[in-house]
């Protein structure tokens, strides 16, 4: 029996972002640097030393999907839900592949975080009588997938990676192997946060990862020596990957070909990155294609988070990827926008890097004034870049050391 | 009075007019599911200050309608 490797091509992109609430809004929002990020408005922060974030703003979960499915579902299910309408609407994959060769790899690098709170809330306050029946169906992380199974009859390969900052890369990238291997036709593939909470903005303040910023325009700062941590964000993005073949019958508009994915672990540190920087180097060169073109027609849509640590080691990584070459290829790192939309980062930036190909242009890196001396990098500064690109890749990684790469090209090169 | 109250509060978890729900519709004809029923309880619980044991013989509105009668008789006994 010989084994053949289907060609994989993405067919639809949904999303719900803070600077946008389709995938459409949400792209020309980056061109436009547009920043997502202002005061925190569904917590009071008068008490935290952490007041900024980058929140999804004007999303009516009853006016988007129903009064009955947004009460049962947690924030993080209901933008998934969005977001993977807004894809397989795009892709029109609907009717036309068997249920069985549908798949859903979306996850969530936390899960319901909302509803978690607000139910050990009610348990303190009323006792276990007053747990809703409805709080683990509503909060475990692998249910926006479930959810997104029921909605659109997907019977196949089916589950949430959790990988932290890495979810939704882990998912396209798994996704896209799912398919190559011959295990589905196509897949619904992402990832979804929803993690706004006093808790959660807690618990990664004081673990050094926030900034502590009060100028939404000085507080997500990727590769500026003025950064001091990330800023966090919320939103979910996904994507229909299709075979090849599937999509070319149907006549389906074809955004880009997943052309690679690379994925390592640094072992090193449950938070801290590795300073060396060799697993998120070998992510990339695992993602890379055969031939490459040349520099200058690369786009690297970075994991960019404006932590101290992170920017600096995946400066020394694109270095160690590309050689004497990464100084002329093109990075940028969208969460200076949106933010750092931990779980669902990954998928956003994904769609970011497929529509700058698409459209030969490459979003900012906004707010970078003052770039650091040790981020020596081209990061495409405060201003969109008009320029044809021949290959995207995006980056990310996430606690735990895991590091995800994947690589687009127009499709049929 | 106390079909009224209930019907509001099951029209609130399945969103429609309280006047669609009739005594002997069946939660499951009316697509309330277990989940649904212990936290249409819940609401009940707090709307007419009684405890309700979930039990699997409340097949139809009328007999969630007839237990709270029955809690709410025993209260004022």
């Amino acid at each position: 029996m010989v084994f053949i490797m289907k060609r994989v091509v993405v067919t639809g992109m949904g999303a719900v972002t803070p600077v946008g609430n389709t995938a459409s809004e949400f792209w020309d929002a980056l061109v436009h640097g547009k920043n997502g990020i202002d005061t925190i408005t569904c917590f009071d922060v008068s008490e935290s030393k952490y007041t900024l974030a980058a929140e999804v703003k004007n999303f009516d979960p009853a006016e988007r999907l129903d009064k009955v499915t947004a009460r049962k579902t947690d924030r993080f299910v209901q933008f998934a839900l969005c977001a993977a309408q807004e894809a397989v609407e795009q892709s029109g994959i609907a009717g036309t592949v068997d249920p069985g060769e549908l798949g859903v790899y979306v996850g969530s690098g936390i899960g319901g975080f909302h509803t978690f709170c607000r139910e050990h809330e009610a348990l303190l306050s009323g006792g276990p009588r007053k747990v809703s029946p409805l709080f683990i169906p509503k909060m475990i992380s692998n249910i926006a997938a479930g959810n997104i199974a029921i909605r659109f009859q997907a019977k196949g390969p089916n589950m949430s990676h959790a990988t932290a900052c890495a979810t939704a890369s882990t998912s396209i990238g798994e996704a896209y192997r799912a398919i190559r291997h011959g295990y589905a036709a196509a897949m619904i593939c992402g990832g979804s946060e929803a993690a706004i909470t006093p808790l959660a903005v807690a618990g990664f303040g004081n673990c050094m990862a926030l900034s502590a910023a009060s100028d939404k325009n000085a507080a997500s700062l990727p590769f500026d020596r003025r950064r001091g941590g990330f800023i966090m964000g919320e939103g979910a993005a996904v994507l229909v990957l299709e075979e090849y073949e599937h999509a070319a019958a149907r006549g389906a508009e074809i955004f880009a070909e997943v052309v690679g994915y690379g994925a390592t672990c640094d072992a090193h540190h449950v938070t801290a990155p590795d300073p060396e920087g060799t697993e998120v180097a070998r992510a990339i060169r695992l993602s890379l294609p055969s031939s490459l073109p040349a520099p200058e027609k690369i786009y690297l849509n970075a994991h960019g988070t404006g932590t101290p640590l992170n920017d600096k080691t995946e400066t020394v990584a694109v270095k160690r990827a590309f050689g004497a070459d990464a100084g002329r290829i093109h990075i940028s790192s969208t969460k200076s926008m949106t933010g750092h939309m931990l779980g669902a980062a990954g998928a956003a930036e994904a769609i970011a890097a497929i529509l700058a190909l698409k459209n030969g242009v490459i979003p900012p890196t906004v707010n970078l004034l003052e770039q650091d001396p040790e981020c020596d990098l081209n990061y495409t500064p405060n201003q969109a870049l008009h320029t044809p690109l021949e290959l995207a890749l995006s980056t990310s990684l996430g606690f735990g050391g895991h590091n995800a790469c994947l690589a687009f090209a127009p499709v049929g090169q | 009075m106390i079909h009224e109250k209930l019907a509001e509060i099951i029209a609130e978890h399945i969103d429609c007019d309280p006047s669609e729900i009739q005594p002997d519709m069946r939660f499951e004809d009316l697509g309330i599911d277990s989940l649904d029923i212990t936290e249409i309880i819940m609401s009940v619980e707090d709307a007419f200050s009684i405890a309700v044991e979930v039990t699997a013989d409340l097949a139809r509105v009328s007999d969630l309608t007839a237990k709270i009668e029955e809690l709410t008789a025993e209260q004022q006994a």
